[in-house]
């Protein structure tokens, strides 16, 4: 019994609890509050794009409802997940920190698009 | 209530709900793929998802702990991980920072040694062992959180972590006994 308990000792010791780093969780915040702005922005520049063409009017006046949707935290967090996944072969296609972060950019205005269309679909 | 202070009262849960829980997280990512980089990942894309669904899982979970359903997420993506990219969890745990100190150099060396080795053999035990272990000993979940991150009864639950200490102990002796000769 002692033995067991002993070897669950250590067996807790060996797996203590890791601590993250300092900045994730700031990171974590800063990543989402900034997506769910920037995603807003694209959207406001996509509508007052889209309302010149009469073919996108149907669509264009689903535009604020969507953009709700869009600012919402689900919204956010699909194009956040989307952005991150291609994160490696932008950083092996950036050759340094300002293009990385406008390819970053870019990237995260084509999601937030792809989830408004998929939203007003 | 509106819908912008609904959407304020969730953030702030939110925002309570991972500082709460980022350790564990974290915790899990790093004893799952063994490195500080991908554990990162791993943490930072399972609060992610939680977000998207946090306002039903709050809705559903009808008052009881969110933390099984966070480790499930990050269960659910690590995974996928492995899946995706062809990868088992790596050898060895990128550092030993988290074993704790003794005082003397030998102690010291022997004690790191042995956690050392009682890793070693955690990373060798079938998934669902592995995992309840990491729960139990990390995390310091009880049975029944073990069992909703898992998706078990609480019964089957206790029996696996049984086995699961069981074999552990087993494959530590035998392990140390190769060493020894």
């Amino acid at each position: 019994m002692s033995d067991t308990w002993d070897f669950e000792t250590r067996l807790r010791q060996a797996l203590a609890p890791v601590e993250p780093p300092a900045d994730l969780e700031l990171r974590l915040q800063t990543t989402l509050g900034s997506l769910v702005e920037l995603a807003a922005d694209e959207l406001e520049a996509w509508e007052l794009r889209a309302m010149k063409d009469p073919r996108n009017w149907p669509r264009a006046a689903l535009g604020p409802a969507a953009a709700v949707v869009i600012g919402s935290g689900a919204a956010a967090g699909l194009v956040v997940l989307r952005t991150r996944g291609r994160r490696h072969k932008r950083r092996a296609l950036s050759r340094n920190p300002l293009e990385l972060a406008e390819r970053t950019l870019r990237d995260v205005g084509r999601e937030a698009l792809r989830v408004f269309h998929d939203v007003a679909r | 209530m509106d819908s912008a202070s609904d959407k304020a009262r969730l953030d702030a849960a939110f925002t309570e709900l991972y500082r709460a829980h980022l350790r564990d997280v974290y915790s899990y990512s790093y004893y799952r793929v063994g490195n500080h980089h991908d554990a990162e990942d791993l943490t930072e894309q399972t609060f992610l998802q939680a977000y998207r669904h946090f306002e039903r899982a709050q809705r559903e979970s009808q008052g009881r702990p969110l933390r099984p359903w966070l480790i499930r997420i990050a269960h659910n993506l690590a995974a996928n991980y492995y899946r995706d990219r062809s990868r088992r969890p790596q050898t060895t745990i990128d550092d030993a920072d988290a074993l704790p100190e003794l005082h003397t150099t030998e102690a010291l060396v022997e004690h790191r040694e042995d956690l050392n080795r009682i890793l070693e053999c955690v990373r060798r035990l079938p998934d669902d062992r592995r995992e309840a272990l990491i729960m139990r000993f990390a995390l310091g979940m009880d049975n029944r959180e073990i069992a909703r991150a898992l998706g078990r009864t609480d019964g089957a639950t206790k029996v696996l972590l049984h086995r699961a200490i069981r074999q552990l102990e087993e494959l530590v002796q035998a392990e140390a006994g190769t060493e020894a000769v």
